[in-house]
């Protein structure tokens, strides 16, 4: 029987719908060092006063286009950018502010791409959804859903090639795991015995759409791992400490010749999908058991508990003000462009020429 | 010197470039143990081994993300999308992905990709596995697109397409892979952006492509009966585009014709056209006549297939007819 009117618009009032909160388990116990727990702090909070600071710019209109930030999800990029080597791979999606930097991307040359001046990661010509320093590692970021997953095989083939040990990791959204190639990457990952980690940031939303309201299965990405093989790995995203264990896990697994995994990170973003939106298609009381659950307040807590005094923490926090805000000015110092440059580097020799 | 069909010039190539580079791949479906479905890659995986010479699962998107990413990360690949017609199931990789990462990484990676595939009509297969599709390729910045017609030309060209530090799409015509010549033996190295003058004429300039270029020549003896005396231009690549040997031709006859395979409409002879019009206009002498499939798509059977992509009758009347 068809549905009625009605039916479909109740359907489509998410805002009603019930509300998905997180189930936190506490401090895992883990043996870190000081300064590993010190380190996965600072990462948080220079991801979250860059993700701020570029908001901040954003309305003053300083930086143009969209931008998807990863407030609210940092520990994901903080986790598992601080388990990662230096000569890894990373891939991200346009949401990869969060990724790049993890993965070594300076702060200026950040802020200055999303200004679109000359001193930009890609002398701007990238923006803010292809963040890439490849010299660093990170080999880019996607705006097209469920590509650079595909990459991500390549650089963890090329790796395989060489014998170099280097892993790649992926990270993507909840919503890249309804694309065809979500499923093409990670059948040929597992049939190829590749050295890539997949990371499904399951922030519980797509764009606008609750992922469950699309998705076949209730946890869109570690549900599929049986499909190829793979261990079913579900974490709770906002327990920085929890991440890093299990990036040193599966990276540790894909460098030793143990083959590729996918890790479900459930997460949440603390704003709107992009800048044009306000997120207001989110149960309220959801936004707000999420925020209460903000991976920097866990981990803050958490090192308050385990003898960390404030003062070191506040330390930290002010230190990465000070770079946040001399990577503002420095962004903001450069130059704009040179005309000439939107004909270089279509070619590797260095041209666009298409004709003699 | 030996008798090679363009089928044996493919694998002849990837193996000459495979022995050159240790550090070259190459991957696709039923490429390795089966020989690939047109028997162009017989011998390479006896020769190179299971590691450089891979089989992959149906997966045009995960072959070619594979493809960019060894390629980007400094591994050179030649990847094989077995017919021309997929390369639509894994566009995105093709256009918004390899064509374009050099570009929005502002020079950070090289893509030196080569993707092989088999292209256009004459085998009765039909609107899904026949069509000509060089000019989806030629119209996206940061391609090189590459259409041999001849043995020789399948292996230059493929060392050209391998040394190129950019991506380039390789288009194997179907309908050549039995065509056979003399070739040299040892190395064969061609350059890209060149086109080949192969017969001088003065009254009218013929530019064709793959498997339109042995039409345009025997359409050329057929005018040259009723005393017209056409040059013949074999473009062999779209991307670079040799424009100096087509405008230095027009420049002295005066008519342009170009005998593309591709349905009308933005068919790469339309760019050419555009061109010639601008730049060599007060050269011409008549209208530029431009003879393709038209704008369908292939129908299978034999004598409507053969009379949807150009023939020699085809050129042949439609060049006289348009003769003022
Ligand atoms: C192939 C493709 N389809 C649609 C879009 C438009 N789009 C951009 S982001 C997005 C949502 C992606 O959701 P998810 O994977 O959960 O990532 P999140 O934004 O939540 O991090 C969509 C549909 C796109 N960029 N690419
Ligand atoms: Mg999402």
């Amino acid at each position: 029987m068809p549905m009625s009117i009605e039916a479909d618009q109740g359907l489509y009032d998410y805002s009603t719908r019930p509300q998905r909160t997180p189930t936190p388990e506490g401090d895992p116990g883990l043996s870190l060092s000081d300064d590993t727990r010190l380190g996965l702090y600072t990462r948080l909070q220079e991801l979250r006063q860059l993700e701020k600071r570029a908001y901040d710019l954003f309305m003053q209109n300083l930086v143009k286009g969209t931008s998807h930030l990863s407030l609210g999800m940092e520990a994901v990029a903080a986790g598992f950018g601080q388990a990662m080597r230096a000569d890894d791979y990373a891939f991200a999606t346009y949401r990869g502010h969060a990724h790049a930097l993890s993965k070594g991307a300076s702060m200026d040359g950040v802020l200055a791409e999303l200004l679109g001046r000359q001193n930009g990661l890609m002398g701007g010509k990238g923006g803010s959804m292809h963040l890439s320093d490849a010299a660093r590692g990170m080999m880019g970021s996607y705006a097209i859903i469920g590509a650079h997953l595909t990459l991500a095989n390549g650089t963890a083939w090329s790796a395989q090639l060489r014998d170099s040990g280097q892993v790649t990791v992926c990270f993507f959204g909840d919503g890249t795991t309804n694309i065809g190639a979500f499923h093409e990457a990670l059948n040929f990952a597992a049939v190829w015995d590749l050295p890539v980690v997949f990371v499904c940031e399951n922030n519980l939303y797509m764009e606008y759409t609750p992922i469950d309201l699309i998705t076949s299965v209730d946890h869109p990405a570690a549900d599929r791992a049986s499909a190829y093989g793979l261990e079913r790995i579900v974490i709770d995203g906002n327990d920085v400490d929890r991440v890093y264990d299990t990036a040193l896990r599966v990276l540790e697994k894909a460098r030793s010749g143990g083959g590729p995994s996918l890790v479900e990170a459930l997460t949440y973003r603390s704003g709107g999908h992009s800048r044009a939106d306000p997120g207001k298609y989110r149960p309220a009381e959801e936004v707000k058991a999420w925020a209460d659950y903000d991976p920097i307040i866990v981990y803050h807590q958490r090192l308050l508990a385990r003898g960390f005094g404030e003062e070191t923490l506040t330390e930290i926090n002010n230190k990465v003000a000070d770079q946040v805000n001399q990577a503002t000015e420095a962004a903001k110092a450069g130059a704009e462009p040179e005309l000439e440059s939107i004909f270089t580097e279509l070619w590797a020799d260095g041209g666009s020429t298409w004709r003699n | 010197m030996a008798e090679l069909s363009y089928r044996d010039a493919v694998s002849r190539g990837i193996a000459q470039e495979m022995r050159r580079d240790p550090n070259l791949v190459f991957l696709g479906e039923d490429v390795a143990a089966a020989g690939g479905v047109f028997k162009t890659t017989v011998g390479l995986l006896d020769e190179f081994g299971p590691i450089r010479v891979r089989d992959t699962p149906i997966s045009e998107q995960a072959i070619l993300g594979a493809a960019a990413g060894a390629a980007m990360t400094g591994v050179p690949v030649i990847a094989e999308i077995m017919f021309s017609d997929f390369l639509a199931v894994c566009f995105d990789l093709v256009a918004n992905e390899i064509a374009k990462l050099r570009y929005m990484t502002d020079g950070q990676v090289s893509l030196p990709i080569v993707i092989r595939t088999a292209n256009g009509a004459g085998s009765r297969f039909g609107a899904q596995h026949s069509q000509s599709v060089e000019n989806w390729c030629m119209m996206i910045p940061g391609l090189k697109v590459v259409a041999p017609s001849t043995p020789e030309d399948v292996i230059g060209l493929m060392a050209a397409s391998v040394r190129d530090p950019d991506p380039v799409v390789f288009f194997e015509h179907k309908s050549l892979m039995a065509t056979k010549a003399t070739i040299p033996d040892g190395e064969i190295v061609d350059e890209l952006g060149k086109a080949r003058t192969l017969r001088a004429g003065t009254d009218i300039t013929i530019v064709a492509l793959a498997l339109m270029v042995p039409r345009a020549m025997a359409a050329a003896d057929r005018l040259a009966e009723q005393g017209i005396s056409a040059e013949v231009i074999d473009l062999r690549t779209l991307v670079p585009l040799d424009t100096r040997t087509i405008l230095h031709s027009v420049e002295r006859t005066g008519r342009l014709a170009t005998v593309e395979e591709n349905p009308r409409l933005c068919g790469w002879g339309a760019e050419i056209a555009s061109l010639v019009a601008h730049e060599a206009f007060w050269n011409l002498d008549a209208p530029i006549v431009r003879i393709t499939t038209p704008h369908i798509p292939l129908p299978a059977a034999n004598n409507l297939e053969d009379a949807t992509i150009p023939s020699v009758d085809k050129i042949v009347d439609t060049i006289v007819s348009e003769w003022a």
